[in-house]
């Protein structure tokens, strides 16, 4: 684990070693479910141990990223489905990168670290369609703009390449947070024209062709929240929309609610209706045509 | 009160309770009964079909197990005029590919969503017994497919639809379809049958021509259009339906809603025979049959005389300034005896 070859992970403390630590049984309690799941308990400890060493041989030196990183003050905000109405989370400050993850720079990542090329790829990771658009292990879809943003990714893939740029995917509530703000005001939620707004930009298809930084960046000057792909989060799967998405109920987890009027704060907010149901339909090994990332850094990794 | 009353009250009672438990113990044994039913033999694949057509009559043969191939899609079509919307669909159309089975099948569903859909999509069969009627088992990201496996045991026509979130504009997209169980032995033979959905939209400019989902409007239940199978005049024009004098036509008719309910008539006939909701109750003699939003009702008319019998929600500024109405043309040789023009 020392050899973690991370030019912005230098610092590796004590502390850093034990959120490894921490995030290798996080690893291994998901791999647990999933080998359960896909009752292939028998292979979970040979799984378990590439994932361990995939993690450590990823190569952050060999390809560089220039994405600009914004700082998000952070703040309190309601979340889209909450079990108290009037309860609050606290997001604290972090950095968000400006726009999604483009096509080059996941080339350049995949290049620098061969394990996540497509004809490489455990299944485990990512199911059949990763990067199937792509022409070959190392060449972009035929037509594609390098700078448009990477799709067919999992969110293992994702997770992976933001630990090989020295950062990570930002939770779910990281990501809300932003998106409530529009161009001029951090909580947009109230304007009548907001959800509408997004709702439009949901409706447009093949958006996910087109290249980042086009349209106007929010207040935080944040691109491409709404406009090109649904986005990867950390805990993408914290909020489940059941599939029976009009129960109005809370599941064990109790984090977890239905899609029903009964427990979203904001029942005309359809934008965020089909954003948690989407984030709801996914699983982590699964590549979709309109489903990128980006990342987030917490403000004490901030490196420059 | 005098006693010579009490006996026939008795006799009154006796015979009602014994019909009130008569008809629910048929109920409930017919429903056990196609719950044993086996389904023998290897899965076929289903005939399906986009409407006004429907699928072969079930006719007597037993129970089987069918797959069923449904797949969501996002795409452009011609809603009115030269005007089109951006409708969500099960295989393409809408209303989405009507099923039929028979009480005792087993439906394997394969639910695919399209590569290039920006939505999850799933489906909930109102001819279930489960969990969300399947929406729970099929919830389906862009580009994957999920299946699930149910027996029909309730005969009727049940509507499905789809109730990934937000639900209502899922519906108000177009995504809903009509599923029949027949029950064992089939219904009666009829010359006839065609598949309608009423269904309304709630619509905004998007670009020159293109209209999509306003949910301001569907939230206020006031809509645009009011349609019959998706389209403004989809049973007017080339597209009328046919008959002959003499014919027994039976329509199944379901409603998409998601907000209107239907007073569904077809002006100039009268109908013989309505499975009210879509259920067991035959009526008979019916002008307007109501039918609600997620439901459906089967109706069933001999046409005696020639001409053009028009289809409307007989709400009726829905026919004539939304688009609620459709036409049957009747051939045949006249019959003056019931119809003619001037007195005796």
């Amino acid at each position: 684990m020392q050899t973690l070859n991370c030019t912005n992970k230098a610092d590796s403390s004590f502390y850093s070693h034990f959120k490894m630590k921490i995030s290798y049984l996080l690893n291994a309690a998901i791999l647990i479910i999933f080998c359960c799941a896909s009752s292939s308990c028998k292979r979970q400890e040979e799984v378990l141990t590439s994932l361990q060493k995939e993690d450590t041989q990823i190569a952050t030196s060999a390809f560089a990223t220039n994405v600009k990183m914004q700082e998000i003050k952070g703040g309190y905000y309601k979340p889209f489905y909450s079990s108290d109405s009037d309860a609050l989370i606290k997001v604290e400050p972090f950095l968000m990168d400006e726009r999604p993850v483009t096509n080059a720079e996941f080339l350049a990542f995949v290049k620098a670290n061969p394990q996540w090329k497509r004809s490489a790829i455990k299944r485990i990771y990512a199911d059949t369609t990763y990067l199937h658009n792509w022409v070959s292990d190392t060449a972009l879809p035929k037509n594609a703009l390098p700078n448009a943003p990477v799709t067919y990714v999992s969110w293992f893939a994702a997770k992976a390449y933001a630990t090989a740029v020295g950062k990570r995917l930002p939770t779910l509530d990281e990501w809300e947070f932003v998106a409530m703000a529009d161009e001029t005001s951090i909580n947009a939620r109230n304007k009548k024209t907001y959800s509408n707004n997004i709702l439009n930009l949901y409706l447009i298809k093949n958006r996910q062709y087109n290249a980042v930084k086009l349209s106007t960046p929010n207040y935080w000057g944040i691109y491409n929240m709404f406009d090109l792909v649904w986005e990867w989060t950390d805990d993408f799967n914290s909020v489940l929309i059941n599939g029976e998405s009009r129960s109005g109920d809370y599941n064990d987890k109790n984090l977890v609610c239905a899609g029903s009027a009964t427990s979203a704060t904001d029942v005309l907010n359809y934008a965020a209706f089909m954003r948690y149901g989407f984030r709801s339909s996914l699983k982590a090994n699964y590549t979709i045509s309109n489903l990128g990332f980006r990342c987030a850094n917490s403000i004490s990794n901030k490196t420059k | 009160m005098s006693n010579k009353l009490i006996i026939p009250c008795l006799i009154v009672a006796l015979v009602f309770g014994a019909c009130t438990n008569n008809s629910d113990s048929s109920q409930n044994s017919s429903k056990q009964s196609a719950a044993d039913m086996v389904a023998e033999g290897k899965p076929e694949v289903a005939e399906i079909t986009a409407a006004p057509k429907v699928p072969a009559p079930i006719g007597n043969r037993p129970p089987k197990k069918l797959i069923v191939n449904l797949e969501t899609t996002e795409i452009e079509a011609v809603i009115a005029d030269s005007l089109k919307y951006t409708f969500w669909t099960f295989n393409n159309t809408v209303p989405g590919s009507f099923i039929r089975v028979r009480e005792g099948d087993e439906v394997e569903l394969h639910l695919k969503n399209a590569a290039n859909s920006v939505m999850p999509h799933d489906i909930d069969l109102h001819a279930v017994n489960g969990p969300g009627g399947g929406a729970a088992a099929t919830f389906t990201a862009p580009g994957k497919e999920s299946v699930f496996t149910f027996k029909a045991i309730n005969p009727g026509l049940y509507v499905y639809h789809c109730a990934a979130a937000p639900v209502p504009m899922h519906i108000a997209n177009g995504m809903y379809g009509l599923i029949l169980v027949e029950p064992a032995g089939g219904l009666k033979k009829v010359d006839r049958e065609y598949y309608i959905m009423q269904g309304e939209f709630y619509t905004k400019t998007k670009s020159a021509g293109l209209l999509e989902f306003n949910n301001d409007k569907g939230n206020a239940e006031n809509p645009d259009y009011v349609l019959f199978n998706g389209k403004k005049g989809s049973l007017l024009g080339a597209n009328t339906l046919e008959a002959k004098v003499g014919e027994t036509i039976r329509l199944f008719i379901g409603n998409g809603g998601p907000n209107l309910t239907s007073s569904f008539h077809v002006i100039g006939e009268i109908f013989d025979n309505v499975y009210v909701e879509g259920g067991t109750t035959v009526n008979h003699n019916v002008q307007t049959t109501v039918i609600p939003a997620g439901g459906s009702a089967i109706v069933e008319f001999k046409v005696n005389v020639p001409g053009e019998y028009v289809l409307v929600d007989h709400s009726i500024f829905r026919a004539f300034n939304k688009g609620a109405i459709g036409k049957i043309k009747v051939t045949g040789d006249a019959n003056p005896k019931l119809y003619k023009q001037g007195g005796f």
